[in-house]
Protein backbone atom coordinates (compact mmCIF):
# COMPACT_ATOMS: atom_id res chain seq x y z
CA UNK A 1 0.00 0.00 0.00
CA UNK A 2 1.23 3.48 -0.91
CA UNK A 3 0.84 6.33 1.57
CA UNK A 4 -1.59 8.60 -0.23
CA UNK A 5 -1.96 12.32 0.45
CA UNK A 6 -4.80 14.65 -0.42
CA UNK A 7 -5.16 16.32 -3.81
CA UNK A 8 -6.73 19.60 -2.76
CA UNK A 9 -8.69 21.38 -5.45
CA UNK A 10 -12.04 22.31 -3.96
CA UNK A 11 -10.76 22.09 -0.38
CA UNK A 12 -7.65 24.19 -0.99
CA UNK A 13 -9.00 27.55 0.18
CA UNK A 14 -10.53 26.23 3.37
CA UNK A 15 -7.23 24.61 4.30
CA UNK A 16 -5.03 27.54 3.23
CA UNK A 17 -7.18 30.15 5.01
CA UNK A 18 -8.55 28.30 8.05
CA UNK A 19 -9.42 31.50 9.91
CA UNK A 20 -11.41 33.34 7.25
CA UNK A 21 -11.90 31.12 4.17
CA UNK A 22 -15.64 31.93 4.07
CA UNK A 23 -15.18 35.71 3.74
CA UNK A 24 -15.30 37.67 0.50
CA UNK A 25 -11.82 39.08 1.20
CA UNK A 26 -10.24 35.64 1.57
CA UNK A 27 -12.13 34.38 -1.47
CA UNK A 28 -11.00 37.26 -3.68
CA UNK A 29 -7.41 37.01 -2.43
CA UNK A 30 -7.30 33.37 -3.49
CA UNK A 31 -8.72 33.57 -7.00
CA UNK A 32 -12.40 33.01 -6.37
CA UNK A 33 -14.65 34.24 -9.19
CA UNK A 34 -11.82 34.00 -11.77
CA UNK A 35 -13.61 30.93 -13.11
CA UNK A 36 -16.83 32.91 -13.45
CA UNK A 37 -15.01 35.72 -15.32
CA UNK A 38 -13.64 33.18 -17.77
CA UNK A 39 -16.99 31.39 -18.11
CA UNK A 40 -18.77 34.63 -18.99
CA UNK A 41 -16.54 34.93 -22.10
CA UNK A 42 -17.81 31.54 -23.30
CA UNK A 43 -21.20 30.34 -24.53
CA UNK A 44 -23.43 28.10 -22.45
CA UNK A 45 -22.88 25.33 -24.96
CA UNK A 46 -19.09 25.70 -24.65
CA UNK A 47 -19.31 25.49 -20.86
CA UNK A 48 -21.70 22.56 -20.65
CA UNK A 49 -21.28 20.44 -23.72
CA UNK A 50 -17.56 21.11 -24.24
CA UNK A 51 -15.77 21.83 -20.94
CA UNK A 52 -17.98 20.08 -18.38
CA UNK A 53 -18.58 17.17 -20.73
CA UNK A 54 -14.85 16.79 -21.39
CA UNK A 55 -14.16 16.89 -17.65
CA UNK A 56 -16.25 13.76 -17.15
CA UNK A 57 -17.76 15.35 -14.02
CA UNK A 58 -20.36 13.13 -12.39
CA UNK A 59 -22.75 14.20 -9.65
CA UNK A 60 -21.27 14.14 -6.17
CA UNK A 61 -24.58 13.77 -4.33
CA UNK A 62 -24.93 10.02 -4.60
CA UNK A 63 -26.19 8.86 -7.98
CA UNK A 64 -23.06 9.77 -9.93
CA UNK A 65 -24.95 10.90 -13.03
CA UNK A 66 -22.87 12.83 -15.62
CA UNK A 67 -23.48 16.53 -15.01
CA UNK A 68 -23.24 17.68 -18.65
CA UNK A 69 -25.78 15.02 -19.66
CA UNK A 70 -28.18 16.16 -16.93
CA UNK A 71 -27.99 19.72 -18.25
CA UNK A 72 -28.49 18.53 -21.83
CA UNK A 73 -31.97 17.20 -20.99
CA UNK A 74 -33.36 20.75 -20.60
CA UNK A 75 -35.80 21.43 -23.46
CA UNK A 76 -34.52 24.09 -25.85
CA UNK A 77 -36.11 27.52 -25.66
CA UNK A 78 -38.36 26.89 -22.64
CA UNK A 79 -38.06 29.62 -19.98
CA UNK A 80 -38.04 30.33 -17.10
CA UNK A 81 -35.89 27.45 -15.98
CA UNK A 82 -34.41 26.94 -12.56
CA UNK A 83 -31.20 25.74 -10.96
CA UNK A 84 -31.76 24.17 -7.56
CA UNK A 85 -28.78 23.44 -5.34
CA UNK A 86 -29.16 20.36 -3.19
CA UNK A 87 -27.51 21.36 0.10
CA UNK A 88 -29.73 19.06 2.14
CA UNK A 89 -26.92 16.74 3.15
CA UNK A 90 -28.35 14.04 5.40
CA UNK A 91 -26.97 10.70 4.26
CA UNK A 92 -25.64 9.13 7.47
CA UNK A 93 -21.90 9.68 7.96
CA UNK A 94 -21.62 12.16 5.09
CA UNK A 95 -20.32 15.57 6.16
CA UNK A 96 -18.56 17.10 3.17
CA UNK A 97 -21.23 19.50 1.91
CA UNK A 98 -21.66 21.00 5.35
CA UNK A 99 -17.93 21.77 5.34
CA UNK A 100 -18.12 23.35 1.88
CA UNK A 101 -21.12 25.51 2.91
CA UNK A 102 -19.62 26.68 6.17
CA UNK A 103 -16.06 27.18 5.00
CA UNK A 104 -16.18 28.04 1.29
CA UNK A 105 -19.58 29.50 0.38
CA UNK A 106 -18.13 31.79 -2.31
CA UNK A 107 -16.74 28.83 -4.23
CA UNK A 108 -20.27 27.40 -4.29
CA UNK A 109 -21.80 30.72 -5.39
CA UNK A 110 -19.23 30.95 -8.17
CA UNK A 111 -20.16 27.43 -9.29
CA UNK A 112 -23.86 28.30 -9.17
CA UNK A 113 -23.27 31.40 -11.30
CA UNK A 114 -21.31 29.38 -13.88
CA UNK A 115 -23.97 26.67 -14.06
CA UNK A 116 -26.84 29.17 -14.19
CA UNK A 117 -25.13 31.09 -17.00
CA UNK A 118 -24.51 27.85 -18.88
CA UNK A 119 -28.12 26.67 -18.68
CA UNK A 120 -29.71 30.14 -19.13
CA UNK A 121 -31.23 30.38 -15.67
CA UNK A 122 -31.82 33.69 -13.88
CA UNK A 123 -33.15 32.43 -10.55
CA UNK A 124 -31.39 29.77 -8.51
CA UNK A 125 -32.41 28.25 -5.19
CA UNK A 126 -30.14 26.79 -2.54
CA UNK A 127 -32.05 24.27 -0.42
CA UNK A 128 -29.99 24.14 2.79
CA UNK A 129 -30.56 21.51 5.40
CA UNK A 130 -32.47 23.14 8.26
CA UNK A 131 -30.04 22.00 10.93
CA UNK A 132 -27.11 23.80 9.22
CA UNK A 133 -27.59 27.09 11.08
CA UNK A 134 -23.99 28.28 10.68
CA UNK A 135 -23.88 27.25 7.03
CA UNK A 136 -27.08 29.20 6.40
CA UNK A 137 -25.66 32.31 8.10
CA UNK A 138 -22.47 32.15 6.07
CA UNK A 139 -24.30 31.53 2.80
CA UNK A 140 -26.53 34.55 3.39
CA UNK A 141 -23.54 36.76 4.12
CA UNK A 142 -21.72 35.39 1.08
CA UNK A 143 -24.68 35.98 -1.25
CA UNK A 144 -25.01 39.57 0.01
CA UNK A 145 -21.28 40.20 -0.42
CA UNK A 146 -21.24 38.59 -3.86
CA UNK A 147 -24.16 40.75 -4.96
CA UNK A 148 -22.44 43.90 -3.62
CA UNK A 149 -19.37 43.07 -5.74
CA UNK A 150 -21.34 42.46 -8.91
CA UNK A 151 -21.03 38.64 -9.02
CA UNK A 152 -24.80 38.31 -8.60
CA UNK A 153 -27.80 40.50 -9.40
CA UNK A 154 -28.44 42.52 -12.55
CA UNK A 155 -25.84 42.38 -15.31
CA UNK A 156 -23.28 40.10 -13.62
CA UNK A 157 -19.80 41.61 -14.16
CA UNK A 158 -21.13 43.63 -17.09
CA UNK A 159 -22.02 40.52 -19.09
CA UNK A 160 -25.72 41.29 -19.49
CA UNK A 161 -26.54 38.10 -17.54
CA UNK A 162 -28.86 38.47 -14.51
CA UNK A 163 -28.87 36.06 -11.59
CA UNK A 164 -30.63 36.04 -8.23
CA UNK A 165 -30.15 33.37 -5.58
CA UNK A 166 -32.81 32.50 -2.98
CA UNK A 167 -31.56 30.56 0.04
CA UNK A 168 -34.24 28.25 1.40
CA UNK A 169 -33.94 26.43 4.73
CA UNK A 170 -35.29 22.94 5.12
CA UNK A 171 -36.76 21.80 8.41
CA UNK A 172 -35.54 18.31 9.24
CA UNK A 173 -36.45 15.63 6.70
CA UNK A 174 -33.86 13.34 5.09
CA UNK A 175 -36.15 12.59 2.15
CA UNK A 176 -35.82 16.19 0.95
CA UNK A 177 -32.32 15.24 -0.19
CA UNK A 178 -34.03 13.16 -2.89
CA UNK A 179 -34.37 15.62 -5.75
CA UNK A 180 -38.11 15.42 -6.33
CA UNK A 181 -38.83 15.38 -2.59
CA UNK A 182 -36.67 18.49 -2.42
CA UNK A 183 -38.71 20.19 -5.15
CA UNK A 184 -41.98 19.36 -3.35
CA UNK A 185 -40.56 20.81 -0.15
CA UNK A 186 -39.39 23.94 -1.97
CA UNK A 187 -42.94 24.39 -3.23
CA UNK A 188 -44.19 24.38 0.36
CA UNK A 189 -45.44 20.80 0.40
CA UNK A 190 -44.63 17.70 2.43
CA UNK A 191 -41.33 16.42 1.02
CA UNK A 192 -42.73 13.38 -0.74
CA UNK A 193 -40.94 12.26 -3.93
CA UNK A 194 -42.69 12.50 -7.28
CA UNK A 195 -43.24 9.75 -9.81
CA UNK A 196 -40.94 10.11 -12.82
CA UNK A 197 -41.39 10.78 -15.67
CA UNK A 198 -41.72 13.66 -16.04
CA UNK A 199 -38.14 14.23 -14.92
CA UNK A 200 -37.18 17.55 -13.31
CA UNK A 201 -35.34 18.66 -16.47
CA UNK A 202 -38.72 18.72 -18.22
CA UNK A 203 -41.11 19.53 -15.35
CA UNK A 204 -39.31 20.36 -12.13
CA UNK A 205 -39.80 23.30 -9.79
CA UNK A 206 -43.20 24.94 -10.47
CA UNK A 207 -43.47 22.48 -13.38
CA UNK A 208 -40.68 24.37 -15.19
CA UNK A 209 -37.45 22.87 -16.56
CA UNK A 210 -35.12 22.42 -13.59
CA UNK A 211 -31.61 21.19 -12.90
CA UNK A 212 -30.85 19.91 -9.39
CA UNK A 213 -27.12 19.73 -8.60
CA UNK A 214 -25.22 18.88 -5.44
CA UNK A 215 -23.00 21.34 -3.52
CA UNK A 216 -19.74 19.51 -4.24
CA UNK A 217 -20.62 19.12 -7.92
CA UNK A 218 -21.16 22.86 -8.32
CA UNK A 219 -18.11 23.74 -6.21
CA UNK A 220 -16.01 21.81 -8.72
CA UNK A 221 -17.15 23.85 -11.75
CA UNK A 222 -14.90 26.92 -11.27
CA UNK A 223 -11.86 24.63 -11.29
CA UNK A 224 -12.99 22.80 -14.41
CA UNK A 225 -13.40 26.12 -16.22
CA UNK A 226 -9.99 27.37 -15.08
CA UNK A 227 -8.10 24.09 -15.68
CA UNK A 228 -10.03 23.13 -18.80
CA UNK A 229 -12.20 20.04 -18.98
CA UNK A 230 -9.53 17.89 -20.65
CA UNK A 231 -6.99 18.72 -17.96
CA UNK A 232 -9.46 17.92 -15.16
CA UNK A 233 -10.26 14.59 -16.79
CA UNK A 234 -6.60 13.56 -16.48
CA UNK A 235 -7.21 13.24 -12.73
CA UNK A 236 -8.89 10.10 -11.48
CA UNK A 237 -9.45 6.76 -13.11
CA UNK A 238 -11.58 5.56 -16.02
CA UNK A 239 -15.01 7.20 -16.00
CA UNK A 240 -14.44 8.39 -12.42
CA UNK A 241 -12.55 11.56 -13.20
CA UNK A 242 -11.21 14.21 -10.88
CA UNK A 243 -11.16 14.33 -7.12
CA UNK A 244 -13.85 13.62 -4.56
CA UNK A 245 -14.20 14.43 -0.91
CA UNK A 246 -14.54 11.28 1.18
CA UNK A 247 -16.00 11.54 4.67
CA UNK A 248 -14.15 8.95 6.74
CA UNK A 249 -15.59 8.18 10.17
CA UNK A 250 -16.06 5.54 12.84
CA UNK A 251 -13.17 3.46 14.12
CA UNK A 252 -10.31 5.35 12.49
CA UNK A 253 -7.53 7.39 14.08
CA UNK A 254 -8.18 10.46 11.94
CA UNK A 255 -11.87 10.82 11.12
CA UNK A 256 -12.46 13.66 8.69
CA UNK A 257 -13.02 14.84 5.13
CA UNK A 258 -10.28 14.00 2.65
CA UNK A 259 -10.18 15.16 -0.96
CA UNK A 260 -8.37 12.54 -3.01
CA UNK A 261 -8.00 11.62 -6.62
CA UNK A 262 -10.46 8.90 -7.56
CA UNK A 263 -8.84 5.52 -8.11
CA UNK A 264 -6.98 5.01 -4.82
CA UNK A 265 -7.96 1.95 -2.76
CA UNK A 266 -10.16 1.81 0.33
CA UNK A 267 -7.10 0.54 2.21
CA UNK A 268 -5.14 3.63 1.20
CA UNK A 269 -8.01 5.90 2.25
CA UNK A 270 -8.50 4.22 5.61
CA UNK A 271 -4.84 3.56 6.54
CA UNK A 272 -2.68 6.33 4.96
CA UNK A 273 -1.10 8.36 7.79
CA UNK A 274 -2.38 11.66 6.37
CA UNK A 275 -5.84 10.27 5.59
CA UNK A 276 -7.80 7.92 7.88
CA UNK A 277 -4.64 7.00 9.78
CA UNK A 278 -5.58 3.37 10.52
CA UNK A 279 -7.66 1.73 13.21
CA UNK A 280 -7.24 2.74 16.88
CA UNK A 281 -5.43 0.36 19.23
CA UNK A 282 -4.13 -1.75 16.35
CA UNK A 283 -7.49 -3.41 15.80
CA UNK A 284 -8.64 -4.82 12.48
CA UNK A 285 -11.41 -3.67 10.14
CA UNK A 286 -14.41 -5.93 10.61
CA UNK A 287 -16.57 -4.22 8.02
CA UNK A 288 -17.05 -0.81 6.45
CA UNK A 289 -19.90 0.93 4.71
CA UNK A 290 -18.91 2.85 1.58
CA UNK A 291 -21.18 5.40 -0.05
CA UNK A 292 -23.39 6.26 2.90
CA UNK A 293 -26.07 4.31 4.70
CA UNK A 294 -27.82 3.33 1.49
CA UNK A 295 -24.99 1.19 0.13
CA UNK A 296 -24.32 -2.45 0.83
CA UNK A 297 -21.32 -3.14 3.05
CA UNK A 298 -17.79 -4.43 2.52
CA UNK A 299 -15.62 -6.40 4.93
CA UNK A 300 -12.04 -6.20 6.11
CA UNK A 301 -10.97 -8.82 3.55
CA UNK A 302 -8.03 -8.03 1.26
CA UNK A 303 -10.33 -8.20 -1.75
CA UNK A 304 -12.56 -5.48 -0.33
CA UNK A 305 -9.88 -3.25 1.20
CA UNK A 306 -7.91 -3.31 -2.05
CA UNK A 307 -10.94 -2.36 -4.17
CA UNK A 308 -10.52 0.99 -5.89
CA UNK A 309 -12.52 4.15 -5.31
CA UNK A 310 -13.90 4.00 -8.82
CA UNK A 311 -17.65 4.51 -9.26
CA UNK A 312 -17.88 1.75 -11.86
CA UNK A 313 -15.46 -0.81 -10.39
CA UNK A 314 -17.13 -0.89 -6.97
CA UNK A 315 -20.49 -1.77 -8.48
CA UNK A 316 -19.04 -5.22 -9.28
CA UNK A 317 -18.87 -5.73 -5.49
CA UNK A 318 -22.51 -4.73 -5.11
CA UNK A 319 -21.72 -1.40 -3.48
CA UNK A 320 -21.58 2.24 -4.55
CA UNK A 321 -19.45 5.27 -3.79
CA UNK A 322 -22.71 7.14 -3.28
CA UNK A 323 -22.28 10.28 -1.24
CA UNK A 324 -18.61 9.61 -0.49
CA UNK A 325 -19.01 8.44 3.10
CA UNK A 326 -16.84 5.61 4.43
CA UNK A 327 -17.83 4.32 7.87
CA UNK A 328 -15.31 1.98 9.42
CA UNK A 329 -16.04 -0.57 12.16
CA UNK A 330 -13.49 -2.58 14.09
CA UNK A 331 -13.73 -6.19 15.27
CA UNK A 332 -15.51 -5.25 18.52
CA UNK A 333 -18.59 -4.00 16.64
CA UNK A 334 -21.88 -5.88 16.43
CA UNK A 335 -23.01 -5.70 12.80
CA UNK A 336 -26.56 -6.47 13.93
CA UNK A 337 -26.59 -3.39 16.12
CA UNK A 338 -25.36 -1.19 13.25
CA UNK A 339 -27.96 -2.73 10.93
CA UNK A 340 -30.67 -2.04 13.50
CA UNK A 341 -29.67 1.61 13.88
CA UNK A 342 -29.70 2.08 10.13
CA UNK A 343 -33.13 0.45 9.95
CA UNK A 344 -34.37 2.79 12.67
CA UNK A 345 -33.10 5.71 10.61
CA UNK A 346 -34.89 4.63 7.45
CA UNK A 347 -38.10 3.83 9.34
CA UNK A 348 -38.04 7.33 10.85
CA UNK A 349 -37.27 9.03 7.54
CA UNK A 350 -39.66 7.10 5.29
CA UNK A 351 -42.06 9.75 3.99
CA UNK A 352 -45.01 7.34 4.08
CA UNK A 353 -46.06 7.66 0.46
CA UNK A 354 -45.35 4.08 -0.72
CA UNK A 355 -46.69 1.15 1.29
CA UNK A 356 -43.72 -1.25 0.92
CA UNK A 357 -41.36 1.34 2.41
CA UNK A 358 -43.72 2.87 5.00
CA UNK A 359 -44.65 -0.52 6.44
CA UNK A 360 -41.54 -2.51 5.55
CA UNK A 361 -38.96 -0.21 7.14
CA UNK A 362 -40.88 -0.33 10.42
CA UNK A 363 -41.00 -4.13 10.42
CA UNK A 364 -37.31 -4.39 9.54
CA UNK A 365 -36.49 -2.11 12.46
CA UNK A 366 -38.58 -4.14 14.93
CA UNK A 367 -37.10 -7.49 13.90
CA UNK A 368 -33.52 -6.17 13.92
CA UNK A 369 -34.15 -4.64 17.35
CA UNK A 370 -34.96 -8.02 18.87
CA UNK A 371 -32.05 -9.66 17.04
CA UNK A 372 -29.65 -7.00 18.34
CA UNK A 373 -30.94 -7.36 21.88
CA UNK A 374 -30.75 -11.12 22.33
CA UNK A 375 -34.44 -11.72 21.68
CA UNK A 376 -34.12 -12.92 18.09
CA UNK A 377 -35.50 -16.10 16.57
CA UNK A 378 -33.67 -18.50 14.23
CA UNK A 379 -35.99 -17.61 11.35
CA UNK A 380 -35.58 -13.84 11.76
CA UNK A 381 -32.84 -13.33 9.19
CA UNK A 382 -34.93 -15.03 6.51
CA UNK A 383 -37.97 -13.05 7.62
CA UNK A 384 -35.96 -9.85 7.13
CA UNK A 385 -34.95 -10.93 3.64
CA UNK A 386 -38.59 -11.69 2.82
CA UNK A 387 -39.72 -8.22 3.94
CA UNK A 388 -36.81 -6.73 2.02
CA UNK A 389 -37.80 -8.63 -1.09
CA UNK A 390 -41.19 -6.87 -1.03
CA UNK A 391 -39.41 -3.49 -1.16
CA UNK A 392 -36.60 -4.46 -3.51
CA UNK A 393 -37.53 -7.60 -5.47
CA UNK A 394 -34.57 -9.91 -6.01
CA UNK A 395 -32.45 -8.16 -3.36
CA UNK A 396 -29.87 -7.28 -5.99
CA UNK A 397 -27.46 -4.43 -6.48
CA UNK A 398 -28.13 -2.15 -8.25
CA UNK A 399 -31.54 -2.59 -6.74
CA UNK A 400 -34.97 -2.91 -8.24
CA UNK A 401 -37.78 -1.18 -6.39
CA UNK A 402 -41.49 -1.31 -5.68
CA UNK A 403 -41.34 2.27 -4.44
CA UNK A 404 -41.22 5.71 -6.05
CA UNK A 405 -37.80 6.64 -4.66
CA UNK A 406 -34.69 4.74 -3.53
CA UNK A 407 -35.21 5.22 0.24
CA UNK A 408 -36.99 1.91 0.74
CA UNK A 409 -34.46 -0.18 -1.22
CA UNK A 410 -31.69 1.61 0.69
CA UNK A 411 -33.08 0.21 3.92
CA UNK A 412 -32.67 -3.28 2.47
CA UNK A 413 -28.91 -2.91 1.82
CA UNK A 414 -27.96 -3.50 5.45
CA UNK A 415 -29.94 -6.72 5.86
CA UNK A 416 -28.60 -8.11 2.59
CA UNK A 417 -25.08 -7.34 3.84
CA UNK A 418 -25.79 -8.83 7.25
CA UNK A 419 -26.94 -12.03 5.59
CA UNK A 420 -24.10 -12.12 3.07
CA UNK A 421 -21.20 -11.58 5.46
CA UNK A 422 -22.42 -12.23 9.00
CA UNK A 423 -25.13 -14.90 8.73
CA UNK A 424 -23.26 -17.33 10.97
CA UNK A 425 -22.58 -14.67 13.59
CA UNK A 426 -26.21 -13.54 13.62
CA UNK A 427 -27.56 -17.09 13.89
CA UNK A 428 -25.05 -17.94 16.63
CA UNK A 429 -26.24 -14.93 18.63
CA UNK A 430 -29.90 -15.92 18.52
CA UNK A 431 -31.20 -16.57 22.00
CA UNK A 432 -28.23 -14.96 23.71
CA UNK A 433 -28.57 -11.70 25.61
CA UNK A 434 -26.18 -8.84 26.00
CA UNK A 435 -25.17 -8.11 22.40
CA UNK A 436 -23.51 -4.72 22.57
CA UNK A 437 -21.55 -2.30 20.46
CA UNK B 1 -49.14 34.21 18.63
CA UNK B 2 -49.49 36.03 15.36
CA UNK B 3 -46.52 37.89 13.86
CA UNK B 4 -45.45 41.11 15.53
CA UNK B 5 -45.34 44.12 13.15
CA UNK B 6 -41.62 43.90 12.39
CA UNK B 7 -41.91 40.17 11.69
CA UNK B 8 -45.03 40.68 9.59
CA UNK B 9 -43.02 43.00 7.36
CA UNK B 10 -40.27 40.36 7.13
CA UNK B 11 -42.86 37.70 6.38
CA UNK B 12 -44.22 39.71 3.44
CA UNK B 13 -40.69 40.24 2.16
CA UNK B 14 -40.06 36.46 2.34
CA UNK B 15 -43.27 35.65 0.44
CA UNK B 16 -42.23 38.07 -2.32
CA UNK B 17 -38.99 36.13 -2.94
CA UNK B 18 -40.79 33.18 -4.45
CA UNK B 19 -42.54 32.76 -7.81
CA UNK B 20 -45.35 31.06 -5.88
CA UNK B 21 -46.30 32.18 -2.33
CA UNK B 22 -46.83 28.67 -0.96
CA UNK B 23 -43.06 28.13 -1.14
CA UNK B 24 -42.78 30.51 1.82
CA UNK B 25 -44.44 28.11 4.29
CA UNK B 26 -41.17 26.66 5.61
CA UNK B 27 -39.34 29.99 6.04
CA UNK B 28 -42.44 31.56 7.64
CA UNK B 29 -42.78 28.67 10.07
CA UNK B 30 -39.11 29.17 11.02
CA UNK B 31 -39.79 32.88 11.51
CA UNK B 32 -42.76 32.09 13.76
CA UNK B 33 -40.61 29.78 15.88
CA UNK B 34 -37.92 32.46 16.10
CA UNK B 35 -40.55 34.77 17.55
CA UNK B 36 -42.57 32.43 19.76
CA UNK B 37 -40.23 29.58 20.67
CA UNK B 38 -42.55 27.03 19.02
CA UNK B 39 -45.02 26.84 16.14
CA UNK B 40 -48.38 27.97 17.47
CA UNK B 41 -51.80 27.38 15.97
CA UNK B 42 -52.26 31.15 15.59
CA UNK B 43 -49.03 31.41 13.63
CA UNK B 44 -50.12 28.68 11.23
CA UNK B 45 -53.46 30.45 10.70
CA UNK B 46 -51.66 33.67 9.82
CA UNK B 47 -49.17 31.89 7.54
CA UNK B 48 -52.14 30.42 5.67
CA UNK B 49 -53.49 33.93 5.05
CA UNK B 50 -50.09 35.29 4.03
CA UNK B 51 -49.48 32.61 1.39
CA UNK B 52 -53.09 32.16 0.31
CA UNK B 53 -53.75 28.54 1.29
CA UNK B 54 -55.99 26.90 3.88
CA UNK B 55 -54.81 26.45 7.48
CA UNK B 56 -55.03 22.70 6.86
CA UNK B 57 -52.47 23.07 4.05
CA UNK B 58 -50.05 24.78 6.42
CA UNK B 59 -50.53 22.16 9.13
CA UNK B 60 -50.22 19.42 6.53
CA UNK B 61 -46.86 20.76 5.42
CA UNK B 62 -45.47 21.68 8.84
CA UNK B 63 -46.38 18.38 10.47
CA UNK B 64 -43.99 16.62 8.05
CA UNK B 65 -40.86 18.32 9.43
CA UNK B 66 -39.20 17.45 12.73
CA UNK B 67 -37.78 20.94 13.30
CA UNK B 68 -41.25 22.41 13.67
CA UNK B 69 -42.37 22.05 17.29
CA UNK B 70 -46.14 22.12 17.44
CA UNK B 71 -46.10 21.94 21.22
CA UNK B 72 -44.11 24.16 23.58
CA UNK B 73 -40.47 23.17 24.09
CA UNK B 74 -37.73 24.42 26.37
CA UNK B 75 -35.77 27.57 25.59
CA UNK B 76 -32.90 25.23 24.73
CA UNK B 77 -33.42 22.28 22.39
CA UNK B 78 -30.56 19.80 22.73
CA UNK B 79 -30.33 17.42 19.76
CA UNK B 80 -28.13 14.38 20.28
CA UNK B 81 -27.11 12.16 17.37
CA UNK B 82 -27.11 8.39 17.84
CA UNK B 83 -26.78 7.38 14.19
CA UNK B 84 -24.21 4.84 13.06
CA UNK B 85 -20.99 6.77 13.70
CA UNK B 86 -22.13 8.35 16.96
CA UNK B 87 -23.54 4.91 17.91
CA UNK B 88 -20.05 3.42 18.21
CA UNK B 89 -18.38 6.51 19.66
CA UNK B 90 -20.61 7.15 22.67
CA UNK B 91 -23.67 9.05 21.39
CA UNK B 92 -26.24 6.87 23.20
CA UNK B 93 -24.49 7.48 26.56
CA UNK B 94 -24.59 11.24 25.99
CA UNK B 95 -28.30 11.05 25.15
CA UNK B 96 -29.17 8.94 28.20
CA UNK B 97 -27.21 11.17 30.54
CA UNK B 98 -28.75 14.40 29.26
CA UNK B 99 -32.26 12.94 29.33
CA UNK B 100 -31.84 11.98 32.98
CA UNK B 101 -30.18 15.21 33.95
CA UNK B 102 -32.79 17.50 32.35
CA UNK B 103 -35.91 15.35 32.77
CA UNK B 104 -37.51 17.91 35.07
CA UNK B 105 -35.97 21.07 33.65
CA UNK B 106 -38.54 23.13 31.70
CA UNK B 107 -35.78 25.21 30.10
CA UNK B 108 -34.18 22.23 28.35
CA UNK B 109 -35.70 19.80 25.84
CA UNK B 110 -33.48 16.83 24.97
CA UNK B 111 -34.18 14.95 21.74
CA UNK B 112 -32.60 12.07 19.84
CA UNK B 113 -31.87 13.00 16.24
CA UNK B 114 -30.54 11.45 13.05
CA UNK B 115 -27.13 12.07 11.51
CA UNK B 116 -26.14 15.74 11.88
CA UNK B 117 -23.27 15.60 9.37
CA UNK B 118 -20.67 16.01 12.10
CA UNK B 119 -19.30 12.45 12.03
CA UNK B 120 -15.71 13.69 11.89
CA UNK B 121 -16.31 14.95 15.44
CA UNK B 122 -18.52 12.14 16.72
CA UNK B 123 -20.30 11.95 19.02
CA UNK B 124 -21.99 15.20 18.13
CA UNK B 125 -24.90 17.24 19.38
CA UNK B 126 -26.50 20.61 18.75
CA UNK B 127 -27.96 23.17 21.10
CA UNK B 128 -30.50 25.21 19.15
CA UNK B 129 -28.67 24.03 16.01
CA UNK B 130 -25.22 25.19 17.12
CA UNK B 131 -22.81 22.26 16.71
CA UNK B 132 -20.85 20.75 19.60
CA UNK B 133 -18.58 17.87 18.64
CA UNK B 134 -16.56 15.20 20.48
CA UNK B 135 -18.77 15.47 23.53
CA UNK B 136 -19.05 13.00 26.41
CA UNK B 137 -21.77 12.86 29.08
CA UNK B 138 -19.98 15.32 31.36
CA UNK B 139 -18.80 17.81 28.73
CA UNK B 140 -22.28 17.80 27.17
CA UNK B 141 -23.73 18.95 30.49
CA UNK B 142 -21.04 21.63 30.74
CA UNK B 143 -22.10 22.93 27.32
CA UNK B 144 -25.80 23.01 28.19
CA UNK B 145 -25.06 24.73 31.50
CA UNK B 146 -23.01 27.36 29.67
CA UNK B 147 -26.08 28.21 27.58
CA UNK B 148 -28.31 28.17 30.64
CA UNK B 149 -26.02 30.53 32.51
CA UNK B 150 -25.53 32.83 29.52
CA UNK B 151 -21.82 32.17 29.01
CA UNK B 152 -22.76 30.89 25.55
CA UNK B 153 -25.35 32.84 23.58
CA UNK B 154 -28.04 30.56 22.21
CA UNK B 155 -29.65 30.79 18.80
CA UNK B 156 -33.45 30.68 18.66
CA UNK B 157 -35.16 27.28 18.79
CA UNK B 158 -35.28 27.46 15.00
CA UNK B 159 -31.53 28.11 14.85
CA UNK B 160 -31.52 31.81 13.94
CA UNK B 161 -29.18 34.39 15.40
CA UNK B 162 -31.14 36.92 17.45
Amino acid sequence: MADVVETRIITRRLHDRPDDSWTIDAALATGCYDGLRKALTMTGEQIGQEQVKASGLRGRGGAGFPTATKWSFLPKGVHPRYLVVNADEGEPSTFKDRMLLERDPHQLIEGIAIAAFAIECNLAFIYVRGEFALGYDRLRLAVDDARARGFLGKDVLGSGFDLEIVIHRGAGAYICGEETGLLESLEGERGMPRIRPPFPAIEGLYAKPTVVNNVETLSTLPHIILMGGDEYAKLGVGRSTGTRIFSVSGHVNRPGNYEVELGISFRELIFSPELGGGIPNGKKVKFFIPGGASSQWLTGSDEHLDALLDMDAVSALGVMLGSGAVMVYDETTSPTLVAWRLAKFFAHESCGKCTPCREGTGWIEKVLYRLANGLGRPEDLDLLLDVGDNISPGLNAPFSQTTICPLGPSAVSAIVSLNKYFRDEVLASVGRTGVSA
Amino acid sequence: MAFRPENLARAREIVARYPRPKSAILPLAHLAQDQDGWLTREAMLEIAQLVGVTPADVLGTCSFYTMFKREPVGRLVVSVCTNVTCLVTGGPDVLDHLRDRYADDPEVTVEEVECLAACGGAPAMQVNYEFHEKVDPESAVTVVEAYKGGALEARTVSGSRR
